[in-house]
C-alpha cells in the first residue's frame, strides 16, 4: 500500500484532533482529542518504519534498519498511558472542585 | 647653586600642605610662621640664584619626563637665567613681605580660615615660580593654570558674599579666554616644531614662516590679554578687588598680571620676528593704558583707583614690548610690583584703620593719625605718577622713550596717559590723607597705625619704590650705567641682534623728560589743591558719569555676551531639554508602557485562544519555513 494513503489518514486524524481541541469545551473531549493526536503520530511513525524497513530489505534479507521506530511506538503508547491517567486524575480533581469539565472555566489565572 | 632651584618653588608648596591638611590643628601663629617663613626660605634661595646668576651661572635644571609620547618628548624642567632669577626675587621677596602684612591684616578670621588663606597663597606663589622657572611653554602653562585657580580661590576667599563669589567666577572665566589662546599657541608649535622647550624652539625659530609666528605670537598675546588684564578682557581686575587686600598686592603687583609681560618678554625672539603682532601688543597696550586711566579719575573706591591704574600701568608695559624695548618692560615690572604692592598695602592699612571703609570720598585728613602709611604712601604715588629719581620715572621713561623712537604718537598717548596717572594718583592721596575727616564719629575714634607687622612690609617697600630706578640709570645721564640692561642682555640678545636700536638724540630726550616732568609736577600741585578742599560729592554728570560707570563696559559686555548667553541657556534648558530631550525619554518610556497594557489583554485565560495562537504561530512557522526564499525575495522587493 502507498504510503500517501497513511500521509492523508494521519492528517486527517491530527486534524480532526486539532479541530475538536480548538472547539470543544468539554474537558473530556479535549483530552481525547489530544490522545487522538498524538495517536496520529504514532501511526505515522509506525507507517515510515515500515516503508524504510521494506526499502533495507530489498538490498538485505536481514536488514533491521527502521525497525526501531516501532520499538519507540510502544514506549510513546505507555508512557502515553501514564500521561492519560495523570490527566483524568486532574479532570476528577476539577469536578470536584466546581461541579464542571468545562476548560473556560478555569481560567481564574487571567490577569 | 642654580641645581637647587627646585627648592624655591618647593618651599612655598610644603607650606601650602602643611597649612592646607593640618590648619585645624594650628594654631593662627603657627599659620602664620609656616606661611612666612615658607616665602622667606625660597626668597633666601632666591637671592643665592639671582647671585649665582649674576656671577655667569644659571641652567636648565631637568627633573624628569613629563610627557613623552611618541618624537614629542617634554621634560619637567626648570631654566634659571637672568630673567627668571630676576622675576625669582620680586614674587619671593615682595611675596613674603604680603606674607608677613597677612598676619596682621587677616588677624580677625577664625584659625580655619586663616589656614586657608595662607595656604592658597602660598599654593599661589608656587603656581607663580613654577610659571617663572619653567624651562618649556608646557611647564609654564601649569604655573599659568594654577595661579589662575589661586585667583579665583582667593578672590572668592569670603565666599559667604554672593557677589565676590560672581567676582571670582568673572576673574576664572575671562582668564580662562586667554588661556585657550595660550594652549593653540602651544599646540600649534608643538605641530610646527615638535619641541616645546625655549632653548630649542628659539633656535629652531628661523624654519618657522612669518604667518605661523604671526599666529603664534597672537594667540600666546591672547593668553597675555586675559592673565595681564589688557582690552578686551581687563574686566575681571577691578572686580578682583573682592578678595582681601594683600591679595590684591599680591596678584595685581608681584605675581599673577606680569605672568603675561614675562612670557612676551621670554618669547622676545618670537615677537621681534613678528612686526604686525609688535604693533598689536603696542596698540593694545597703549590704548589700554589710557582707557584705564581715564576709568581711575572718577573712581572713589580706593582699591578701584588702584586697579585700574594696575590695569593701567599693564598696559605701558605691553606698549613697551611692543616696542621691543624689552628690557624697559621688565624693568617697569619691577619697579610696578615695588610701588604697586606698596600702594595695595598701604590702602589695606587704611582700610583697616577705617573698619572696612572703601571709600575715599568718606576719609580726608588721614594724614596725621596714620603717619607711616601716609608717608609711604606718599612715596608709592610720587613713585607711579613718574617724579624723578623714584623709581617709576626711570621705568615709565625708558618705555616711553622707546615709543618715541618707533612713532612719536605712542609717545604722545603715552604721555597724556602718564599725565592722567599723575593726576589720579593724587586726587586719591589728597581725598585720602589730606583736608578734613569725612567718615562717622565713630571712625574717627578708632583711627589708629597699624601694627608693625603691616607697616614694615610697607616702609620696606617703600624704600624700594624709593630707590629701585638706580638699576636702570639711562645712558642720557650716565654712560653705561644701566646695571638691569647688562643684566638681562643674554636673555634679548637674540632680539637685540635683529633689531637695529635706533637712539634719540641726547637734545631730544632732555627736552621731552624735561617737559614731561613739568607737567607731571603741576598736574600733581593742581590735584592736590583741587582735592584738599574737597567736602561733599556732587553728582556727575556727562562724561564724568560716563568714567564714573567706567565707560558701561560691563553693561555693554552683559548686553552683547552675557545676557544672550543666559537666554540662549536658558532655551537649551527650557525648551530642548524639556521638550526635545525629556519628550524623547519620558515618550519612550511611556510607548512600551501602552503597548505593555495592550498586549497584556491578550493573556485572558481561555485555554482555547491559547491554543489557538499556539497552532496560529506553528502553521505561521511552517509557512516560513517552507517558503523561506520566496518570502525574503518578497521583502527584498518591497525594500
Amino acid at each position: 500500500m502507498p504510503i500517501q494513503y497513511y500521509i492523508y489518514l494521519c492528517l486527517a486524524l491530527f486534524s480532526i484532533g486539532i479541530v475538536g481541541v480548538l472547539t470543544r469545551r468539554n474537558a473530556i473531549i479535549v483530552f481525547m482529542c489530544i490522545e487522538l493526536m498524538l495517536n496520529a503520530v504514532n501511526l505515522l511513525l509506525v507507517a515510515f518504519s515500515k516503508v524504510h524497513n521494506t526499502a533495507a530489505l530489498a538490498g538485505d534479507k536481514t536488514s533491521m534498519i527502521g525497525i526501531e521506530a516501532q520499538l519507540f511506538v510502544f514506549f510513546i503508547m505507555v508512557v502515553a498511558a501514564a500521561e492519560v491517567s495523570v490527566g483524568l486524575a486532574i479532570i476528577v480533581m476539577m469536578y470536584r472542585n466546581v461541579h464542571s469539565v468545562d476548560i473556560n472555566f478555569l481560567n481564574r489565572l487571567k490577569n | 647653586m642654580s641645581k637647587l632651584v627646585y627648592l624655591v618653588p618647593l618651599f612655598p608648596l610644603l607650606g601650602f600642605l602643611v597649612n592646607g591638611l593640618f590648619r585645624k590643628s594650628l594654631s593662627k601663629s603657627m599659620i602664620g610662621i609656616i606661611g612666612s617663613g615658607a616665602m622667606l626660605a625660597s626668597f633666601v634661595v632666591s637671592l643665592f640664584i639671582f647671585f649665582d646668576v649674576k656671577n655667569g651661572g644659571g641652567a636648565t635644571v631637568q627633573l624628569f619626563n613629563f610627557i613623552h609620547v611618541g618624537s614629542l618628548l617634554i621634560p619637567f624642567e626648570f631654566l634659571v637665567d637672568p630673567l627668571s632669577s630676576l622675576f625669582l626675587l620680586i614674587i619671593t621677596g615682595i611675596g613674603f613681605l604680603i606674607h608677613l602684612y597677612s598676619t596682621a591684616y587677616m588677624h580677625e578670621e577664625e584659625p580655619m580660615h586663616f589656614g586657608r588663606y595662607f595656604a592658597y597663597l602660598n599654593l599661589f606663589v608656587f603656581s607663580m615660580l613654577l610659571l617663572v622657572l619653567g624651562g618649556n611653554y608646557v611647564v609654564m602653562f601649569i604655573g599659568w593654570e594654577g595661579v589662575g585657580l589661586c585667583s579665583y580661590l582667593l578672590i572668592g576667599f569670603w565666599f559667604k558674599n554672593n557677589n565676590y563669589n560672581a567676582a571670582a567666577k568673572k576673574a576664572f572665566i575671562m582668564n580662562r579666554i586667554g588661556d585657550l589662546g595660550f594652549l593653540l599657541a602651544v599646540f600649534w608649535l608643538i605641530v610646527k616644531l615638535g619641541t616645546v622647550s625655549y632653548a630649542s624652539v628659539f633656535a629652531a625659530v628661523s624654519q618657522l614662516s612669518t604667518t605661523d609666528i604671526t599666529i603664534i605670537t597672537t594667540l600666546l598675546f591672547v593668553g597675555a590679554m586675559g592673565k595681564s588684564a589688557q582690552i578686551p578682557l581687563y574686566t575681571w581686575l577691578p572686580d578682583a578687588m573682592a578678595g582681601p587686600t594683600p591679595v590684591s598686592a599680591l596678584i595685581h603687583a608681584a605675581t599673577m598680571v606680569t605672568a603675561g609681560i614675562y612670557m612676551i618678554a621670554r618669547s622676545n625672539i618670537l615677537y621681534t620676528m613678528a612686526p604686525a603682532t609688535q604693533t598689536l601688543v603696542a596698540v593694545i597696550g597703549l590704548s589700554t593704558a589710557i582707557f584705564a586711566a581715564t576709568i581711575a579719575l572718577k573712581q572713589n573706591d580706593i582699591k578701584k583707583v588702584l586697579a585700574y591704574s594696575t590695569v593701567s600701568q599693564l598696559g605701558y608695559m605691553f606698549l613697551g614690548l611692543g616696542v621691543g624695548a624689552y628690557t624697559g618692560a621688565v624693568f617697569h615690572v619691577m619697579t610696578h610690583a615695588f610701588f604697586k604692592a606698596l600702594l595695595f598695602l598701604g590702602a589695606g592699612s587704611v582700610i583697616h584703620a577705617m573698619h572696612h571703609e572703601q571709600d575715599i570720598t568718606k576719609m580726608g585728613g588721614l594724614k596725621s593719625k596714620l603717619p607711616i602709611t601716609h608717608l609711604t604712601f606718599l612715596l608709592g604715588c610720587i613713585a607711579i605718577a613718574g617724579v624723578p629719581p623714584f623709581s617709576g620715572f626711570f621705568s615709565k621713561d625708558e618705555i616711553l622713550m622707546a615709543a618715541y623712537a618707533t612713532n612719536p604718537i605712542f609717545y604722545y598717548v603715552g604721555m597724556g596717559g602718564a599725565l592722567l596717572t599723575a593726576f589720579y594718583m593724587f586726587r586719591l592721596y589728597s581725598l585720602t590723607f589730606l583736608g578734613n575727616f569725612r567718615g562717622t564719629a565713630h571712625q574717627q575714634e578708632h583711627l589708629h597705625e597699624s601694627p608693625i607687622a603691616m607697616t614694615l612690609p610697607l616702609m620696606v617697600l617703600a624704600f624700594f619704590a624709593v630707590v629701585a630706578g638706580f638699576v636702570g640709570i639711562p645712558e642720557l645721564f650716565a654712560p653705561n650705567a644701566h646695571a638691569l640692561e647688562h643684566f638681562l642682555a643674554p636673555v634679548f640678545a637674540g632680539s637685540a641682534a635683529l633689531t637695529h636700536a635706533h637712539h634719540l638724540e641726547h637734545a631730544t630726550e632732555w627736552i621731552l623728560m624735561g617737559t614731561a616732568t613739568t607737567i607731571i609736577l603741576i598736574v600733581i600741585v593742581y590735584a592736590i589743591t583741587k582735592f584738599k578742599k574737597y567736602e561733599t560729592a556732587e553728582p556727575n554728570t556727562g562724561i564724568a558719569k560716563v568714567l564714573e560707570n567706567k565707560w558701561y563696559i560691563d553693561e555693554l559686555y552683559d548686553t552683547v555676551i552675557v545676557n544672550p548667553l543666559h537666554w540662549f541657556a536658558g532655551f537649551l534648558k527650557n525648551t530642548i531639554e524639556k521638550y526635545v530631550i525629556d519628550g524623547t525619554v519620558n515618550g519612550v518610556g511611556k510607548l512600551v508602557g501602552y503597548g505593555s497594557r495592550q498586549f497584556r489583554l491578550i493573556q485572558s485565560g481561555q485555554v482555547g485562544s491559547y491554543i489557538l495562537m499556539m497552532v496560529m504561530a506553528l502553521v505561521l512557522f511552517i509557512i516560513i519555513w517552507f517558503n523561506d526564499t520566496t518570502i525574503m525575495r518578497f521583502i527584498h522587493k518591497i525594500f
